[in-house]
């Protein structure tokens, strides 16, 4: 039963292979010209505010967004597959989600009244 | 159409009553104004604890499984669960305590003032306390009721979560010593996520082995499949995680540390509460979903009785702390309950009566020391060190005979509790045959007895010290706690009748 795994192994073998070679290949292969874009978030993502690693502070009010973000996050980890299945699920599925978002409401209730949401 | 699943609304009473109560004391917290929250969060959390405890008093007798095949109903669950709903409650009220501090509580008023800080010494005496501990411990609550009828991993998993996550914070909460507490929290953090990491993997190798998270459904794939590697891994990793939580050596690092930073009422909830909630989950774990293949965890969970045991008696000699003490006691009386856990053996063996009677004891016993260590104090808050306890009998003959009666109970001496529930959990094992654990827990019984009795040695027969602690007079909540569990001690030792039967007829798992 085990043998049935032998691809996935293969693949992870695959994997660190590629990326072992890619990465040492490239310092002697790559021509290196300074770009200061190069320096930037890769393709998308706001621009880095701080950077800690160079000493530089950083704000403990990001922790609190952090912590909101993953109310609304599981939220809608539970909203979406819901709304896509709506039709199927029924006044069951209704009560059931009404009774969940009460419950997120109760801790957003919280956040707000005590400030969480206010930066300063 | 997706069929709608079968969900018993009375079967679920208990966790409405006490996961509603938490919500309300959310809820509370944020509208109402500061000076009314104390009183209504602890009457909310009473109501939440107690009530949950009367509806599995209404429940018993039921046997069934519900939302699912997500939980079940049986005698064993509801009566772990109405266990852990009582010792809440116990637990609750010994956070209520005010009377016994000048700083007028064992919680900070604002845990984000940093420790030390001018605001932080101003908030010392201040009247203001902390009151979310009340949802948090109630929302705790739930979670190990939840956890001990989890019929099927991925409940037991976020039932888990729901019970350790309030803890890890209320560990952190203390008034005095923060930094100390606050490490505790830390600690008690990030072990716990690797234990849980271990419990999730268990679960993915074992799902992966036979194609379903519910135990009924694992003990059908282990009889028609056999166990098979992966099966065994899983089984292993997911003991691990379990076994973490009731805080069993080799598994136990944690413990020490944690229950003497944390402040002594969470203390005393989490050495109770938490180690109900854990062998409820894996006393319906190894006997639901591995029951028929007992072979795959027997010698697991006989090798860590005996490190347990080992571990708990000998390295509590070494202790000067009497936190730290009362947790390597824990550690040691998990492994007498894993004794009682070996004894499970289908239809036959007394074990899973043995080991509910025991916890239920245990657990009445913990909080009743835990509570009078709240009582001994000197300028800086509890007094903790074994030195200060000396010559307490002079100074309080009332509490140093309360205490010496608990610890003799947690010794095991005849006319306690702690008597009656090792007597039942040895007996299981010796009836299945494992006579040679038997030994063992006896002679560790004995190792464990002298750091019990070096205490009240202490207590009786030293000179008090000159600058020594006081005992603080007890409000209201303590004296009810202590007048309960030491009731409860003497009564469950002396006419025990009763309360085994009642373990006996509860003795049932669904699945």
């Amino acid at each position: 039963m085990l043998a049935t795994y032998a691809p996935l192994v293969g693949l992870f073998v695959l994997a660190a292979g590629f990326a072992l070679f890619s990465v040492t290949a490239a310092p002697f292969i790559g021509p290196r010209r300074y770009n200061s874009a190069k320096l930037e978030a890769y393709e998308c993502g706001i621009e880095p505010v701080d950077q800690p690693l160079s000493g530089g502070r950083f704000p403990i009010k990001y922790y609190l967004t952090a912590m909101l973000f993953i109310v609304f996050d599981i939220e809608i980890v539970f909203l979406y597959p819901w709304a896509v299945a709506n039709d199927q699920l029924g006044v069951f599925g209704l009560v059931e989600m009404v009774v969940f978002i009460a419950t997120v409401f109760i801790a957003y209730a919280y956040v707000w009244r005590r400030g969480g949401l206010e930066w300063d | 159409m997706i069929e709608a699943p079968d969900l018993s609304l009375s079967a679920l009473s208990p966790f409405l009553f006490v996961f509603g109560a938490a919500l309300v004391g959310v809820l509370v917290e944020s509208f109402a104004p500061r000076h009314v929250r104390q009183p209504t969060q602890v009457a909310l959390a009473l109501v939440g604890t107690v009530g949950g405890f009367a509806c599995t008093l209404l429940l018993a007798g039921r046997g069934e499984v519900t939302a699912a095949g997500a939980l079940a109903v049986d005698g064993a669950g509801l009566f772990l669960q109405a266990t852990i709903a009582g010792l809440g409650a116990l637990s609750v009220l010994l956070f209520a305590e005010r009377a016994l501090d000048p700083a007028r509580s064992a919680f900070v008023a604002s845990a984000a003032v940093p420790a030390g800080s001018p605001r932080d010494r101003e908030l010392l005496t201040d009247e203001r306390v902390q009151t979310e501990v009340y949802p948090l411990a109630t929302f705790a609550v739930g979670g190990m009721m939840l956890f001990v009828a989890a019929n099927d991993l991925l409940v037991m998993f976020i039932a888990l979560e729901v019970l350790s996550l309030p803890l890890y914070l209320i560990c952190g909460l203390s008034r005095r010593r923060r930094l100390l507490s606050q490490e505790a929290a830390v600690k008690y953090f990030l072990l716990g996520a690797f234990a849980s990491a271990f419990f999730l993997y268990g679960l993915a190798l074992v799902y992966g082995a036979t194609g379903t998270v519910q135990l009924a459904g694992i003990r059908q794939s282990v009889t028609d499949d056999g166990t098979g590697t992966l099966l065994v891994l899983g089984l292993g990793l997911l003991v691990v995680g379990l076994m973490f939580k009731a805080s069993v050596a080799p598994f136990h690092t944690w413990t020490p540390d944690v229950y003497q930073g944390a402040p002594t009422p969470v203390t005393a909830f989490m050495a109770a509460c938490t180690k109900v909630a854990a062998f409820g989950a894996i006393l319906r774990l190894l006997y639901v979903a591995f029951g028929t293949a007992d072979w795959t965890w027997r010698p697991l969970v006989y090798g860590i009785a005996i490190v347990s045991m080992v571990v708990g008696a000998v390295l509590g000699l070494t202790q000067t702390d009497v936190k730290r003490m009362l947790a390597y006691s824990s550690i040691a009386h998990a492994g007498f309950l894993l004794t009682g856990v070996i004894g499970l053996d289908a239809g036959t063996g007394s074990g899973l009566a043995a080991t509910l009677f025991y916890l239920l004891a245990y657990g009445l016993t913990t909080v009743g020391a835990f509570a009078v260590v709240t009582l001994v104090r000197d300028g800086d808050g509890e007094a903790t060190a074994l030195a200060q306890w000396a010559g307490l009998a002079r100074r309080s003959p009332l509490t140093a005979a309360i205490m010496t009666f608990l610890l003799l109970a947690l010794a095991g001496i005849p006319l306690t509790s702690g008597f009656t529930g090792k007597f039942a959990v040895f007996r299981a094992a010796i009836e299945v045959g494992a006579w040679p654990l038997a030994v063992v827990a006896l002679v560790t019984s004995a190792v464990a007895g002298f750091f019990y009795l070096r205490l009240v040695v202490l207590m009786y027969f030293s000179e008090p010290a000159e600058d020594g602690p006081s005992v603080g007079v007890p409000g209201l909540p303590t004296t009810i706690v202590l007048a309960v569990t030491v009731a409860a001690t003497l009564v469950l030792g002396v006419v025990p009748g009763s309360v085994l039967d009642l373990a006996d007829g509860a003795a049932r798992l669904v699945g």
